[in-house]
């Protein structure tokens, strides 16, 4: 253990209202944790470098699983244990579903949650590829009231994102629209558990009358940040799914994906598996179509 | 096939000795213990592979006075680890030759305050040119270690190797590589430590090895044997990995101990343990084999190099096992064996379960599938023609005067994997299956024990004695998960007709038991079981002789017989030597004769999956059938194998140490790769048994053996399921990749 | 810096406890050191190794990610409550006669990660076993005899699993 628990303080105010009045009066000063599975990690290494952390854990405004008649709402403070437990969640929106189990193991996703993972911003964040794929809407709430932004606008950097410093992911609106859409998701890691993604793709896409109506690629690792791939999209959107289509998609996110060399993975690989993943969709949409 | 005696306790899964209380959370490891007074102890380690210390500078933000201080210059003995070798000094002295090498120790009662403390030493290096591979090591263009970077070297020559090529019918050559691997047990090491005037010195700690930190630590501080005292606690995994690493931590903390007058634990947290201490050493494999038209080989020239790290530690006795086992299984009349083991600046390499012998396996029997398939032959008949059978001579030399049952273990690991038909299924699957099956073998054996004269070397004494009614083993064999203290005691009680509650482990305290030897090389239940055996059929003897008992006797009637012992001589003890079998010939100039005592063989056969898109290959199922004489306790035994199994899948698939200027980048959990409970697969173990009668009831060696066969066996089912042939593990699929492309590119290239 | 000790109320294996610490120590330091239940361990740092598991108000968590002040209320179970006066509970006779323990560091984390399985899923698949399990890592057993082991454990055990538990 190489941090000091006594560096560090910590606050729980046990209420929205009072975690955002902190953040009001002293903007940019205090670090919001959940679940800690990330920060909790770096306070070991010793890299915890905020001194005054407030605590987000408990504050049922925040971890809650509601919908209306248009869209499923997320609180930021749901763990993922929570999201594979909701029946109607999986049934509907399965990509959610799938992406909370790869979250580490049981204990971790008991303990992590939306927020987390979305602010922590990793390019190889787990959730977020489905959310990409299924064009959701993040909320975030401050002193000064709410605000919404696509998802896909969400992250405007390496580990950076457009949250201002008094303000708090609240939760994510995921739209109900997919029923009808052929999805795909898959990720790829170091191993089948407790596994860092080296790249990961999610697709959601609807075929009319045998073209691609509808197609959103979401992935991870492909990109500084989770990102949707809109030049490989536009390759496949209005397309009946042939083999030429396949490859002309293919070479689109060759293209457009941007990874890196790092420790878990190469730059190559990660390119290369992308484009296999997004073949494996899309010559499951040429199945759906056949006759 | 099981030829052994009736017994009651031996060969039944009785629990495990120290079951109850590890299950229970009541064991007690080194860091579950607090010492009255204790201090904590860092260590402030090289940022640079190799260079001159130039200043230690202290920085005046600490308050110094709180904390002692411990440099090479308060080493009252020797500045150096005695292992084989005395090259590795005990802190860095003027000079450093790895990244992460020890040079000052800081000891203090908070232990938050450690890391402030060792930032604010700043350490001035003149760097100088290190070497990282094994290459630039046998350049010798630069000098790292001793006059020419070698560390140990070894020529095994049997017949005349050169003069088979011109009646070779086939010539086949390859190039194997294996990589670092790091032990990954669950529990840290760790020590605590005591310096008292008049006691000398006492370390508590995850330790194989009592008597190798004993005898550490007498150097380091000039004592005497009777003032060093060295206790094993229970210990969360080894491996290898606590075999001589414990002689340096145990120094460490003693040191703080002694200069702060207090007790002083040092504990390593993952990321020090993952960058700091000793691993696998890397190998390097060249393998020319000559055959004739039937495929029976007529002459093997082997190449084998390991990476050492910067001192030498146990590099020479891992070359010998690896040059020992580096032939395979196989009767082959002409074989040259030019082993060498070469110094580079990163962290020195040390034992791991197999200590030379799966990187001499994954070299000879990933050969073997690249030779089948270069003379059109199927890699199993290829095997069959070849193997040593009774009365068979073996590279040294050594004639196979113990049964060898190759062909019937692969008879049965080929039924039991259902081999032929799993092979043809795959075959016509995998022509449309984006995921592509194959099925590989590796046959092998593991040397049990020590080489050659080795074990007549370290003259282990062992024994037990009686107490109010409770029979103590004597060993300073450790438990550490495999089962010492549970095949001993079953020996013991199964010996001295008693029930196996009766007999207890002595404490592994050099204060208190003898010196059976090391816990290493598969030869606890072989060796040190015999002398248990022995010591307990020599009580009963001078029961009888001197305390009346008489020729059957009752559980009371032993244990009164014990008493009537006890208050003549003051103790009821029974200590025997190691006595060698007859014809251990070994000499040791011309690496000729008995190698190893006995031999354990085995079939191991993989299932492997191939992911065409992702490139990632996984075991699917894995069978293993072995013959290391009697089994002693099926359950443990069995454990020790799936145990083994796993970490040779690790070995191939998954765990890569990634080395950045000689520092490991991925120091961590997250970032060095074992396979969890979803990766692993169903492994199917079968075990044979020949009795050997110079082992403890029976029993050869099992530990490691189970850790030779995976890699090469999983390798050949790549083969198998993709026709392509690597030759380098760990074998990841960023590399599984890279090669699929290379050979793309080439046919693409040829297509133009 | 040094900031103030919070103090924590909890129970721990059904008996309430308080303590004294910053907010930021973790949970697993707390166990281990104020309360001096060493049976939970640390083997990694960064919840990878699972050998802190506990359960906290009925979900597995790895105390070594759980600052202290987060488990203000919170019901702990910890491996020193499985047994019930020093006896082993079946799910540990069942490790004990299965061989799901060789040296034993993981076994803590492994029993918690097991018990907690059982409570959800009576009769586990070989599949919910291991994922179940995946988050424990144990370097000894290569998993084989502890999968047997919580089959054994199971209220009754699945013909189906315990056919594939090998």
């Amino acid at each position: 253990m190489r941090g000091n628990p006594e560096e560090h303080e910590l606050l729980a105010p046990g209420s929205l209202p009072a975690v955002l009045e902190l953040l009001a009066t002293q903007p940019g000063e205090w670090t919001p944790i959940a679940g800690g599975t990330e920060l909790m990690v770096a306070h070991a290494a010793g890299r915890l470098a905020s001194r005054k952390l407030v605590s987000l854990w408990g504050i049922r405004e925040l971890r809650f699983i509601e919908h209306t008649d248009t869209e499923f709402v997320l609180g930021a403070g749901t763990t993922f244990s929570d999201l594979r437990a909701h029946a109607e969640l999986a049934e509907e929106l399965p990509l959610l579903t799938r992406s909370a189990s790869w979250i580490g193991a049981i204990a971790n996703q008991s303990r992590a949650t939306i927020g987390g993972n979305l602010v922590n911003g990793s390019p190889a964040a787990d959730f977020s590829p489905a959310l990409l794929a299924y064009d959701a809407e993040v909320e975030m709430i401050s002193t000064r009231g709410t605000r919404r932004v696509p998802y896909s606008n969400f992250h405007n950097g390496y580990k950076r994102n457009v949250l201002v410093p008094d303000e708090l992911l609240l939760a994510v609106h995921v739209p109900r629209r997919f029923r009808r859409h052929i999805q795909y998701i898959r990720k790829v890691g170091t191993r089948r558990a407790m596994a860092i993604s080296k790249v990961a793709l999610a697709g959601t896409a609807l075929l009319t009358d045998g073209l691609v109506s509808e197609i959103r690629l979401g992935a991870a690792s492909l990109a500084p940040f989770p990102a949707r791939l809109h030049r490989t999209e536009a390759a496949i959107q209005g397309c009946v799914v042939t083999r030429e289509t396949m490859q002309a998609a293919r070479t689109a996110l060759l293209e457009e994906a941007k990874p890196i060399d790092d420790i878990r993975s190469t730059a190559e690989y990660r390119r290369q598996v992308g484009a296999n993943l997004l073949e494996e969709f899309l010559r499951r949409l040429q199945a759906e179509n056949a006759p | 096939m099981s030829t052994s005696p009736k017994t009651r306790i031996v060969g039944t899964s009785v629990p495990r000795k120290e079951g109850v209380d590890k299950l229970l959370g009541r064991a007690r490891y080194v860091d579950d213990i607090e010492r009255e007074g204790m201090w904590h102890g860092a260590t402030v380690r090289s940022t640079i592979s190799r260079g001159f210390i130039r200043s230690i500078e202290f920085d005046r933000r600490i308050e110094w006075s709180e904390f002692t201080v411990v440099t090479a210059a308060d080493i009252p003995g020797k500045n150096h680890i005695q292992l084989i070798v005395a090259d590795q000094p005990c802190l860095a002295d003027g000079k450093v030759n790895h990244c992460d090498e020890a040079i000052v120790l800081i000891a203090h009662p908070d232990k938050h305050k450690l890391r402030e403390a060792v930032a604010a030493v700043q350490v001035e290096y003149e760097a100088l040119p290190p070497i990282f591979t094994m290459e630039e090591s046998e350049r010798q263009d630069v000098i790292v270690w001793g006059s020419d970077n070698l560390l140990k070297s070894f020529l095994l020559e049997k017949g005349d190797v050169a003069a088979a090529w011109a009646g070779a019918a086939h010539i086949v050559e390859g190039e194997y590589r294996t990589g670092a691997q790091e032990h990954l047990y669950i529990e840290n090491n760790g020590m605590i430590a005591e310096y008292d005037a008049g006691r000398g010195v006492t370390v508590w700690g995850s330790l194989q090895c009592p008597f190798y930190v004993h005898k550490s630590l007498m150097a380091v501080f000039e004592l005497p044997e009777d003032k060093v005292r060295v206790i094993q606690t229970e210990t969360g995994g080894a491996f290898g990995g606590k075999e001589d690493y414990p002689s340096t931590l145990g120094a460490h903390a003693a040191l703080l101990a002694m200069k702060s007058r207090h007790p002083v634990k040092m504990v390593y947290d993952r990321m020090e343990d993952l960058a700091a201490t000793t691993k696998r050493h890397p190998s390097r494999v060249r393998h020319k084999t000559a055959l004739d038209r039937d495929g029976k080989l007529l002459a093997m020239d082997i190449d084998l190099c390991t990476d050492g790290g910067a001192y030498s530690t146990l590099s020479s006795t891992v070359l010998s096992r690896a040059t020992l086992h580096s032939p395979g299984p196989y009767v082959c009349p002409n074989v040259r064996v030019r082993s060498r083991s070469w110094a580079t600046n990163t962290v020195p390499y040390g034992a791991f379960r197999g200590f030379g012998a799966p990187q001499a396996c994954f070299a000879i029997e990933r050969h073997m599938d690249v030779i089948a398939a270069a003379i059109g032959m199927d890699p199993v008949e290829l095997r069959r023609r070849n193997f040593l059978h009774d009365g068979d001579t073996t590279a040294t030399e050594q004639v196979m005067r113990e049964p060898v049952i190759l062909d019937h273990l692969l008879d049965r690991a080929l039924k039991e994997s259902d081999w032929y038909a799993r092979r043809a299924r795959f075959a016509r699957e995998n022509m449309t299956s984006p995921v592509k099956r194959g099925m590989g073998i590796a046959a092998f054996y593991h040397g049990s024990g020590f080489t050659g004269s080795g074990e007549r070397y370290l003259s282990s004494l062992a024994g037990v004695d009686v107490l109010e009614g409770k029979v103590r083993v004597l060993v300073s064999s450790t438990e550490f998960g495999q089962g010492t203290n549970t095949v001993l005691t079953q020996i013991a009680a199964e010996t001295l007709g008693l029930a196996y509650d009766d007999v207890a482990m002595a404490p592994p305290d050099t204060g208190m038991v003898p010196n059976s030897g090391p816990t290493v090389a598969s030869r606890t239940s072989m060796v040190v079981g015999k002398l248990i055996e022995r010591a307990c059929l020599q009580l009963i003897e001078t029961l009888k002789a001197q305390a009346g008992l008489g020729e059957n006797f009752s559980r009371g009637e032993f244990f009164a017989a014990c008493e009537k012992l006890r208050a003549a001589q003051h103790e009821a003890k029974s200590l025997v030597r190691y006595e060698a079998p007859p014809h251990i010939f070994w000499d040791d100039q011309k690496y000729r004769g008995e190698a190893y005592p006995a031999y354990a063989w085995a079939i191991h056969v993989a299932q492997v999956a191939v992911d065409t898109a992702t490139y990632s290959a996984e075991v699917e199922e894995f069978w293993s059938v072995q013959e290391a004489g009697r089994v002693l306790n099926p359950v443990l035994a069995g454990g020790q194998i799936e145990g083994g199994i796993a970490q040779g899948i690790g070995y191939a698939l998954y765990e890569k140490v990634l080395l950045q200027n000689g520092h490991m980048a991925n120091n961590q959990m997250t970032n060095y790769i074992m396979p969890t409970a979803e990766d692993v697969p169903p492994i199917h173990v079968s075990f044979e048994e020949i009795p050997f009668r110079h082992g403890g009831f029976g029993a050869k060696g099992i530990g490691e053996l189970p850790h030779d066969g995976p890699a090469p066996a999983i390798l050949n089912a790549i083969m198998d399921a993709t026709g392509v042939s690597f030759t380098t593990i760990p074998l990841l699929p960023e590399d599984l990749y890279a090669e699929m492309r290379l050979r793309r590119q080439v046919e693409e290239m040829a297509a133009v | 810096m040094s900031v103030g000790r919070s103090t924590i109320r909890f129970t721990v294996n059904g008996e309430e406890r308080v303590v004294c610490a910053p907010a930021m120590k973790r949970l697993l330091d707390v166990l281990r050191e104020d309360l001096r239940l060493t049976g939970t361990k640390e083997g990694c740092g960064e919840g990878e190794c699972g050998s802190c598991s506990v359960r906290m108000n009925g979900e597995l968590v790895n105390s070594c990610l759980v600052p202290v002040l987060q488990a203000e209320g919170a019901r702990i179970e910890t491996v020193e409550g499985l047994a019930a006066d020093g006896l082993p509970n079946r799910l540990q006779q069942a490790f004990l006669a299965c061989g799901g323990a060789q040296c034993g560091i993981c076994t803590p984390g492994m029993l918690m990660a097991a018990t907690h399985l059982l409570k959800k899923n009576a009769r586990p698949t070989m599949a919910e076993i291991r994922e179940g399990l995946a988050g424990n890592l144990c370097r000894c057993t290569g998993f084989v005899r502890i999968f047997e082991s919580v089959v054994a454990a199971g209220a009754e055990a699945d013909p189906e699993t315990a056919a594939h538990a090998r």
